[in-house]
């Protein structure tokens, strides 16, 4: 089987602003899926029972069901409250919210694992309890938390194909119209897979780079 | 026409969201026992002392978890047939979900393996245990056991993930729900209902599995807390 290299250079532009839109999709998702996740961690670590339980449903909701789901409630069922977004609006906040959840639950586990002991001799040096957070226990946190980021980083990628399913236009949409138009099978999904492994070979180095600048003070073993 | 158009009672929507519910149950399970058979000697691959082999495994572990599921559903779904190989949407789906489960799968097990030390097999070995008996004795049920609550997480990773099968045009929860939704026009209602069921089974999972992971750990002292 030969590469019809003709029909790649006639769908380039295609693929590449697909390429380019994932690429968008995921920066965009992934920064709120982040802001989400750290504003919810917080209270699922620290804060009241009541709270916590409240945030602890939020969780279970978007992590127990289908992203597919989750996005058909909002872009269609959105409406109907008077929640008129645009597909591609929809979709970021979807993928957003989701990724947020789990997000929320990496935060509290690398809260959890800092001793309790830390926090206490924090308050007796005479931090208060939101110093303590901020300047003790979130800098170990985040080293901890890195290396499982990136696998949901990543996770949150493969996911962005999910909003093809919306019709906005990213790489998995423009490939499977070119399988449509064209009949052609190989050339569009090599595109396609060639796409996504750059993006996860890239957010797999930065990982990497990341995790070596923040334990740059540690000893290494 | 009118007629026609007319609402469908509550009760049968609720039905027709059961049965739908039951597809995307039998399609996850069939992928997850597909994946377990492929994800055995992938794991086994991923372990052997020959280059070639751990090449390999690692290859479709990247490979696998590399591409997006729905990418790869739609490959086996519209691809097969160029090949001659045209199967039933809810078979394309199930092999498409299997084939990508295992190689997460294959990863999780790998990890129950790593954590054994050397040391038993080489004293299953003084025992006079043979490879066989060192397997089924030694090795495994403890692989088992560190892989299980990953094992879990996955299987429940694919039940959400089925959800994707609506889109080749399996009749799971949720092209059903898009069914009812295109008919009644509720869609907060029925996806909602749609999204419970799925809760509902993602918990029930869930407890059977931390009833399981008990039995598994029954042979174990328990560290009190």
């Amino acid at each position: 089987m030969s590469l019809d290299t003709a029909l790649l250079q006639q769908y380039a532009p295609d693929l590449l602003s697909g390429l380019r839109l994932t690429i968008e999709i995921w920066l965009v998702g992934s920064a709120i899926a982040l802001t989400v996740g750290a504003a919810l961690g917080v209270p699922l670590t620290f804060a009241r029972p009541g709270l916590r339980a409240v945030v602890r449903c939020y969780v279970e909701f978007f992590r127990g069901t289908p992203l597919l789901v989750q996005l058909f409630l909002l872009y269609y069922g959105g409406p109907r409250i008077g929640l008129t977004l645009n597909a591609m609006t929809a979709g970021l906040i979807g993928l957003g919210l989701y990724g947020g959840a789990y997000f929320a639950e990496l935060f509290r586990a690398g809260f959890s694992s800092i001793p309790a002991g830390q926090l206490e001799a924090a308050r007796s040096f005479g931090y208060s309890r939101r110093d303590a957070i901020r300047h003790i226990i979130l800098p170990q946190a985040l080293i901890l938390m890195l290396p499982p980021s990136v696998n949901l980083l990543v996770i949150i990628l493969k996911d962005t194909a999910i909003l093809s399913i919306l019709t906005i236009p990213e790489l998995t949409f423009q490939v499977t119209g070119m399988t449509l138009e064209t009949f052609a099978f190989v050339e569009p999904y090599l595109a396609l897979a060639l796409g996504y492994w750059l993006l996860v070979e890239l957010a797999a180095r930065l990982g990497h780079a990341a995790e070596h600048r923040l334990t740059r003070h540690m000893v290494r073993a | 026409m009118s007629e026609f158009l007319g609402t469908t009672p509550a009760i049968v929507n609720l039905r027709v969201l059961l049965i739908g519910a039951g597809i995307t149950v039998a399609v996850s399970l069939a992928a997850i026992a597909l994946g377990f058979a492929i994800a055995a000697p992938v794991c086994a691959a991923r372990l052997s002392r020959h280059r070639a082999l751990r090449g390999a495994g690692a290859l479709y572990v990247s490979i696998f978890r590399g591409v997006p599921l729905l990418v790869q559903l739609l490959v086996v779904y519209y691809a097969l047939p160029f090949v001659g190989l045209e199967l039933p949407s809810f078979v394309a789906a199930a092999i498409a979900l299997g084939i990508c489960t295992a190689a997460y799968q294959a990863e999780n097990l790998r990890g129950g393996f790593l954590i054994i030390p050397p040391g038993h097999h080489t004293a299953a070995h003084a025992f006079g245990y043979g490879p066989v008996q060192t397997w089924r004795y030694i090795l495994l049920p403890q692989a088992l056991r560190a892989a299980a609550p990953a094992l879990v997480n996955e299987m429940i990773g694919i039940l959400k993930a089925s959800s994707l099968v609506s889109v080749v045009g399996v009749a799971d929860l949720t092209r059903v729900s898009q069914n009812i939704v295109a008919r009644n026009m509720q869609p907060i209602l029925w996806y909602s209902m749609a999204a419970a069921l799925y809760l509902a089974i993602n918990l029930a999972l869930a407890a059977t599995a931390g009833t399981a992971e008990r039995r598994l750990g029954r042979g174990m002292a328990r560290v009190a807390l």
